[in-house]
């Protein structure tokens, strides 16, 4: 039945519909009209964020981490500007999640009237799909193909802008008008053809391994993952993003490849004789030189996105489908095995190559702050991080047992990501010990959404890896540069501790191994937030390595 | 004149799609070409036969292992509800030009033969110019173009290529020209004269 609502009611109902219950935002005088509303609608939760970046990752952290979709608000210019960012990490990585934006006016559009930015212009190539609606009646049916879009197929970002005015304008909103996207094809079962190729090649292969990537994540495929690699007994290796989409303490998970990947994964990458992608896009960090990879093996990959097939890497057998369907038409198609010899070969591979070795020393090293906290919290919290070296110790050294526990930002390479993302993980898991894994860099990027922790009482622990550096910057000027270090160094870091309590948030620090535990536990008991600065040693590298554009032949191990 | 296909490793694709006729839909195709490095070497677009959706035929130029790709990515924009990529299909094509020709009246005459052997109109006949339209395959246009140079063009306009799928089954007329690999095809490069009917 149709109603007849403002703009902004329609919005707000609409979202209702959509089944949100939690909105990121800061208003401006654009999308003023939509908060003038928000008090009839007290099922929408609004969290007040301090930027606009954090109300994007914050959205983004919760769409991960709940599978549901992130919803972010915020004014027209600048207020829309600042969620590029957060759009384009969201869009690399496929996080569902719908940003509403305010315009001006429908008759100042175009005329460079003030905090006007062509904000659809500016995120086409950073969202899935954006709109501009330009009446209160296209309204519903707008926010509704927008969740649509942002939650099927290949999920993402999607953008609506709404000028002031048509929020003000009376509308129609029928919550059951269907709708109308004849251009947006969403894929579910595979042809029968393609998981009949690919089951002939799973059955024949003496070598197989399973290559996870985030469509596993994306899809909640956890338990399917499971049972078909139980079944034919293949290694599974994950993708960076594909971590925690298998638990590692399984004897079958083989870590992650790649550029600082464990050398074991990326070896049995090379040696097998088919991989089986179930929802990765051959990501360059993983590739390398795409001529050189894994030369030997045939090729299955599994994609809800057909643009993503032989995109980087020419394969034997695409399946196009959803990675849950294709699961359900795979698993009674492969034969029970065992692959004994492969098993052993593998098992050999992780005990020649530990790959998560930490360098004997009495220093404090990143890698020891990670362990301890997989330790501590037994691999059962959610993990947020932000970019660079911290990043990959993060995923070398906590040992995930939990399903869908690990939010980076894999694609896009976002710092600052960590401390709005961990926000959005805690809102979304009340009940989830949430830990952010924090660069001193990208920390500093987006702090200032404590004060969101603050004000909404999330308990979200911040391990601040404080090197004093750009680490990985270090790193890449050491290997790559001839150790003309520029720009990587930090003289005037804050006191972390006093910074915390400044937000009125426990401060503590730990510059010893033997101090690792103890802070881990009283920042674990408290329910409140907690910042910890671990001062760990200032240069230290991330190894393995692969360089860019390189292959297994350059791995460096461990050159010490 | 000598097809093209691979210039300096660069190929061309003829892509067919139908899309929604809403504002801002040419611009997400352009920028999905402008961000992959596809040159647009021409583009065709009109209301189709059904209500809301318009037709546009473009052809691309970019080297191979990208361009070969483009119809996928364009499908993955929500506003094409279709899209072919017909470079290797059996098509017809037409483009259209209108070409304005320097014109005395001691050349009119001559100028006015090669029309007729052209079966072209000629649409407007001025004091010093006469302007002609013709329609047909890329290759009769250029000689069209390269028989009256001599005369001084004043103008040449040309549309971009529309193409359809034939509705028969006889082989023979496929868009050869912008076939990029040519050792995979199981037909050779048509010459000039088949490359859209007689001229
Ligand atoms: C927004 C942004 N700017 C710049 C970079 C380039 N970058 C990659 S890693 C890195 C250093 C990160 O330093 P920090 O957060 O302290 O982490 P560390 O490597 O020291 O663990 C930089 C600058 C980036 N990834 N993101
Ligand atoms: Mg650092």
């Amino acid at each position: 039945m149709s109603r007849h609502l403002t703009g902004s009611q329609i919005v707000c109902e609409a979202l209702l519909k959509e089944g949100v219950s939690v909105i990121f935002g800061i208003p401006g005088g654009a999308i003023l009209p939509l908060y003038g509303v928000l008090s009839q609608y007290p099922d929408l939760r609004h969290i007040l964020v301090r930027h606009e970046q954090g109300a994007a990752h914050a959205a983004d952290g919760y769409a991960r981490s709940t599978g549901t979709v992130g919803v972010a608000f915020a004014t027209s210019g600048p207020g829309s500007t600042n969620l590029i960012t957060g759009l384009a990490t969201a869009m690399m990585d496929s996080v569902p999640m719908v940003a509403i934006t305010g315009q001006v006016g429908r008759a100042a559009i175009g005329t460079d009237a003030f905090q006007e930015t062509d904000i659809t212009g500016a995120t086409m190539p950073v969202t899935k799909h954006n709109y501009l609606v330009m009446r209160a009646d296209d309204l519903g049916r707008t926010v509704h193909e927008a969740f649509h879009i942002a939650r099927t197929g290949r999920p993402g970002p999607v953008l609506i802008d709404i000028p002031k005015d048509v929020f003000i304008e009376m509308g129609n909103y029928d919550p059951d008008e269907p709708i109308d996207l004849p251009g947006y094809k969403v894929p579910g079962k595979a042809d029968e053809a393609q998981v009949d190729a690919a089951a002939k090649l799973i059955n024949e292969s003496e070598r197989p391994v399973i290559l996870a990537g985030h469509g596993v994540v994306l899809s909640r495929s956890f338990d399917e993952l499971r049972e078909f690699a139980e079944k034919a007994q293949i290694p599974v290796i994950t993708t960076l993003l594909g971590i925690s989409s298998f638990p590692e303490n399984h004897v079958l998970s083989t870590g992650f490849p790649g550029m600082h990947g464990m050398a074991y994964a990326s070896l049995a990458l090379d040696q097998a004789d088919l991989i089986i992608n179930f929802g990765s896009r051959f990501d360059d960090r993983i590739v390398g030189d795409a001529k050189r990879f894994s030369v030997g093996s045939k090729k299955i990959h599994v994609d809800i996105d057909p643009a993503e097939i032989n995109k980087m890497i020419t394969v034997e057998a695409p399946v196009v489908g959803n990675i849950k369907d294709v699961f359900g038409q795979l698993i009674p198609k492969v034969n029970k095995t065992t692959h004994v010899e492969w098993l052993q070969h593998i098992e050999h591979l992780k005990a020649e190559h530990p790959s998560l070795r930490i360098p004997e020393t009495d220093r404090l090293m990143g890698q020891h702050v990670v362990k301890a906290l997989s330790d501590v919290t037994k691999g059962q919290a959610i993990i947020t991080t932000g970019v660079g070296q911290h990043q990959m110790w993060a995923a070398q050294h906590y040992q995930f047992t939990n399903a869908n526990s690990w939010l980076s930002s894999g694609g896009l390479g976002t710092m600052g990501y960590e401390v709005p993302s961990a926000i959005g993980a805690q809102v979304g898991n009340p009940d989830r010990l949430v830990w952010s894994i924090c660069g001193d860099g990208g920390f500093q990027m987006t702090l200032m959404e404590l004060a969101t922790a603050v004000e909404n009482n999330l308990p979200v622990k911040y391990a601040i890896l404080n090197n004093n550096h750009l680490g990985m910057i270090t790193q890449w000027q050491a290997m790559f540069y001839e150790g003309d270090y520029q720009a990587e160094t930090y003289t005037g870091n804050p006191d972390f501790v006093k910074l915390a309590e400044a937000y009125g948030i426990k401060g503590l620090r730990a510059t010893t191994q033997d101090e690792l535990e103890g802070v881990i536990r009283e920042a674990n008991a408290h329910d409140g937030p907690v910042v910890i600065d671990f001062v760990i040693e200032k240069v230290d590298d991330v190894y393995p390595m692969i360089p860019a554009g390189q292959s297994v032949e350059e791995l460096i191990e461990d050159p010490n | 004149m000598a097809p093209e296909g691979n210039r300096n490793g660069t190929f061309q694709r003829t892509i067919a799609a139908l899309v929604l006729d809403r504002p801002g839909v040419l611009a997400r195709i352009a920028g999905l070409f402008r961000r992959r490095g596809f040159n647009i070497a021409s583009l065709a677009v009109g209301r189709s036969e059904r209500p809301g959706l318009s037709r546009m035929t473009f052809v691309v130029e970019g080297p191979e292992e990208v361009v070969r790709h483009v119809a996928a990515q364009l499908d993955r924009l929500i506003d094409v509800v279709e899209v072919r990529d017909i470079t290797e299909q059996n098509i017809v094509w037409r483009e259209l030009a209108l070409i304005k020709v320097k014109a005395n009246a001691g050349e009119r005459g001559e100028i006015l033969e090669l029309a007729n052997i052209f079966r072209v109109n000629v649409i407007d006949i001025g004091v010093e110019s006469l302007t002609m339209e013709i329609s047909g395959g890329r290759q009769k246009i250029d000689s069209l173009i390269e028989l009256l140079r001599k005369f001084g063009l004043e103008e040449v306009i040309r549309t971009g290529r529309v193409a359809t799928l034939r509705g028969t089954l006889i082989e023979g007329e496929k868009d050869g020209l912008f076939q990029s690999d040519a050792s995979r095809s199981t037909y050779t490069l048509p010459t000039p004269t088949d490359e859209s009917g007689a001229v």
